[in-house]
């Protein structure tokens, strides 16, 4: 049978025709795909048998989850910069990726999704497993396409894959039904592609380049606000020589993390509703702020009129829409990122502006990150910063959305590109441990450590089996406080104390939910733990899991709310009784340079 | 302000949806789309009429060229091209106002294409002010139906040898 069959595919290959599903691997391979994510299904059948036969070429990890396909190629590709691939079948397999894509497309991050679809002949009769995933993706997709000619098999998937990584990437679709999978076609090639060249080709600077290089040589206190473009054009050390040679301090956003060194002397960290006072300090006092590869969001930008209202306001972006989007800013230019940096490297003065740094210094020093320690239970952020020093600041993070993602971004600075791993515009709850399991297969020498909440994690934490099952040794620490802490402090602070179903009652026991994974796992509840817990979790030679109990009414501070202006900014909270007030330095390179 | 958009996009099925998608998403204000195909049958053009600022048109540009199908964008807002819309309108009368309505027929050079002895089908092809100019006259009569279609817009040759 084996044999029969073997030779019909050897008889085929001989007379020169494939199958759409082999072209399509093809292309994926010649595009350097090494390894997708997915799960098999009716519709996807035929593909999957094809990867059966490619199975030395291509891996594929079998998630437990499409969502988490999808989460697990954005990580592989935010850590590598590569093209992320998920698989997943027709109807509730393709709806499953779709929390994912959209993810991808707010983070602008390469991924292409394949689904399968019912046969051509059945599109449209309401066929088992059938939905028009083509019509649901077109909004959160830069590309997508429907299938319906297996000679156009080897174009469109060039086609996705070219644009989702062009330009500003984003996620690409390809609904790919059962019968042009299996069809043979003589087109093994791509050919011309038919979209216009704007979709692919790197775009021209546009704008006035010499009026943002002479307002630069002018500013006394400018500030750059480096966001996630800045590591998706791979412009990180461009954006250091930028800083370093006019002594401009760097402010980045959540999805910039990385993009200049955490613990630079000009880093002012993250900005924004949950950024570091300093950072937002900055904001108010600059008379310049150029904006590199960030969109003005409702994060940073809260009030998007009052920001940084007093200074000139300036942008680089590749993204011509996001021009004037959400605040309108006095100088721009479009571009590729790290092509513009080259150029305003060279040619912007070197400056000392020594009062302006030193004014920085000062504010670090007046305003660092604070909170209360002292009771002998554990304080989330206290553990992150000894995470930080038992890493030496190295490891990869991936967090999920809340509170501890904040007191991540707060409390692990980032000194590399791609070592950070957030979901940043969507938000989604359950992106970070697969997005994880993505990060640790593509850069598998760096340790991969997972911050995570009790809510999040329990949105994807079915795949601790896929860890189990391919040995991906990533690190979890789960901060449990029985709540959904973000939403928790926001009704604390905005809903008088209205606890609306944001308690977690019936939370699992998380450590035998690992035992029955097998996976390793211990919790630790009282603060002289935090040492015996994370050597715990970081000697492990397998995936693990550190459940960390932290108290309810812990906030994230500082905090500015939502759509308010920088002024109303609260910078620390309130002890309780028997704590004490604890700083982090600011400074910690010094430190960390040593080690 | 009206502005006029007209969008070269590629033929297939889904730009329509792609397209009138991205108004829904960024709440854009649209009044009128309309399209068709070119002398190009792997071509149509969309035409757009909006009502924003021009700010907001910029940025409407902006998002449209985003998309893989858009191929071109030509702001036919001016004097530069022809505007036309159909508008066909079934309207029910008494004797007694059946003099008058065929003057305003005659008066708007429209086109009376069916007539039974209680209602009268016009049909009117105008720039978008005659017709709503049209319709507004017509509208202190019985209207039984109406349909129109959106705005059309090409540029005038002359207008073109300028701009090339």
């Amino acid at each position: 049978m084996s044999l029969t069959l073997h030779f019909r595919i050897l008889v085929r290959i001989m007379a020169g025709r494939k199958t759409g599903a082999e072209v399509m691997i093809d292309i994926l391979l010649r595009n350097g795909v090494e390894i997708c994510w997915g799960y098999p299904g009716g519709a996807i059948l035929p593909f999957y048998d094809t990867l059966f036969h490619y199975a030395d070429r291509i891996r594929h990890i079998l998630v437990r989850h499409e969502q988490a396909a999808a989460h697990a190629a954005e990580g592989y590709a935010k850590a590598t910069g590569k093209l992320g691939v998920a698989i997943a079948t027709s109807g509730p397999g393709a709806t499953n990726l779709v929390t994912g894509i959209t993810d991808a497309k707010m983070d602008s991050v390469p991924i292409l999704a394949i689904t399968g679809q019912v046969p051509t002949s059945a599109i449209g009769s309401d066929a088992f497993q059938e939905c028009d995933i083509y019509g649901i993706s077109l909004p959160i997709t830069k590309y997508n396409a429907l299938l319906k000619n297996v000679d156009d098999v080897a174009r469109i998937t060039q086609e996705a894959i070219t644009v989702a990584m062009s330009g500003r990437p984003g996620p690409a679709l390809i609904d790919f039904p059962k019968d042009i999978q299996t069809a043979t076609t003589e087109v093994l090639q791509p050919g011309p592609l038919k979209i216009h060249p704007r979709h692919w080709q790197k775009p021209a600077i546009t704008g006035d380049l010499d009026r943002l290089i002479e307002a630069l040589d002018r500013a006394r206190s400018p500030m750059l606000y480096v966001g996630g473009g800045a590591i998706t054009a791979n412009a990180a050390e461009k954006v250091r020589l930028l800083a370093e040679k006019g002594s401009i301090p760097v402010a980045t956003t959540l999805m910039g993390i990385g993009a200049f060194p955490g613990n630079h002397r000009l880093s002012l960290g993250m900005l924004g509703m949950h950024g570091t006072a300093y950072a937002n300090k900055a904001v108010m006092e600059c008379d310049l702020i150029l904006a590199l590869g960030a969109r003005f969001d409702d994060r940073v930008a809260l009030h998007a009129p009052s920001f940084a209202q007093q200074a000139v306001r300036a942008m680089v972006d590749i993204d011509l829409a996001e021009i004037n989007k959400r605040v309108k800013v006095d100088i721009w230019v479009s571009g590729d990122l790290a092509d513009v940096l080259s150029i305003l490297v060279e040619r912007i003065k070197a400056q000392n502006r020594t009062s302006w740094v030193e004014r920085i210094q000062a504010l670090k020093a007046k305003h660092p990150l604070r909170y209360f320690r002292g009771r002998g239970d554990i304080k989330p952020q206290l553990v992150i910063e000894k995470l930080w020093e038992k890493t030496r600041g190295q490891a990869i993070i991936s967090t999920d959305v809340g509170q501890h993602q904040m007191w991540a971004a707060q409390y692990y600075p980032i000194n590399e590109a791609r070592q950070w791993l957030t979901s940043g515009g969507l938000g989604t709850m359950g992106f970070g441990f697969p997005a994880g399991l993505g990060a640790k297969l593509g850069r598998p020498e760096k340790e991969v450590v997972v911050i995570t909440g009790d809510g999040s994690f329990q949105m994807n934490m079915q795949e601790l089996a896929t860890a189990r099952m391919y040995d991906i040794p990533v690190k979890i620490i789960l901060f449990n406080n029985g709540f959904l802490g973000m939403v928790r402090q926001w009704q604390e602070l905005f809903y008088n104390q209205r606890f609306s179903h944001s308690d977690m009652d019936y939370n699992p026991d998380f450590v035998k939910i690992c035992e029955g994974y097998d996976i390793p796992a211990m919790r630790i509840e009282h603060e002289r733990e935090i040492d015996k817990g994370l050597d715990f979790l970081l000697k492990s030679e397998d995936a693990a899991l550190l459940e960390v109990m932290i108290p309810q009414a812990e906030k994230v501070y500082p905090m500015i709310a939502s759509g308010q202006r920088y002024e109303t900014m609260t910078e620390v909270g309130e002890p309780l009784p028997g704590e004490e007030e604890y700083s982090t330095i600011p400074n910690r390179e010094v430190e960390f340079i040593k080690i | 302000m009206k502005h006029v958009l007209s969008v070269l996009v590629n033929n297939h099925a889904g730009v329509l949806s792609h397209v009138s998608g991205l108004f829904t998403r960024r709440s854009y204000n649209i009044d009128s789309l309309s399209v068709g195909e070119t002398q190009d049958p792997t071509k149509s053009i969309i035409t757009l009429v909006i009502s924003e600022d021009e700010e907001m048109v910029k940025q409407i540009e902006k998002q449209l060229y985003k998309l893989v199908d858009v191929l071109e964008i030509r702001d036919l807002t001016g004097e530069d091209s022809l505007k036309r819309e159909l508008i066909l309108l079934t309207v029910r009368f008494s004797p007694e106002k059946r003099a008058e309505i065929l003057t305003l027929i005659d008066v708007f050079k429209a086109t009376v294409v069916d007539m039974t002895e209680e209602e009268i089908m016009i049909e009117l092809v105008a720039n978008p002010r005659r017709i709503s100019s049209f319709l507004q006259t017509f509208s202190k009569f019985h209207i039984v139906e109406m349909a129109r279609t959106g705005t059309i817009a090409l540029e005038f040759p002359t207008a073109r040898k300028v701009r090339n």
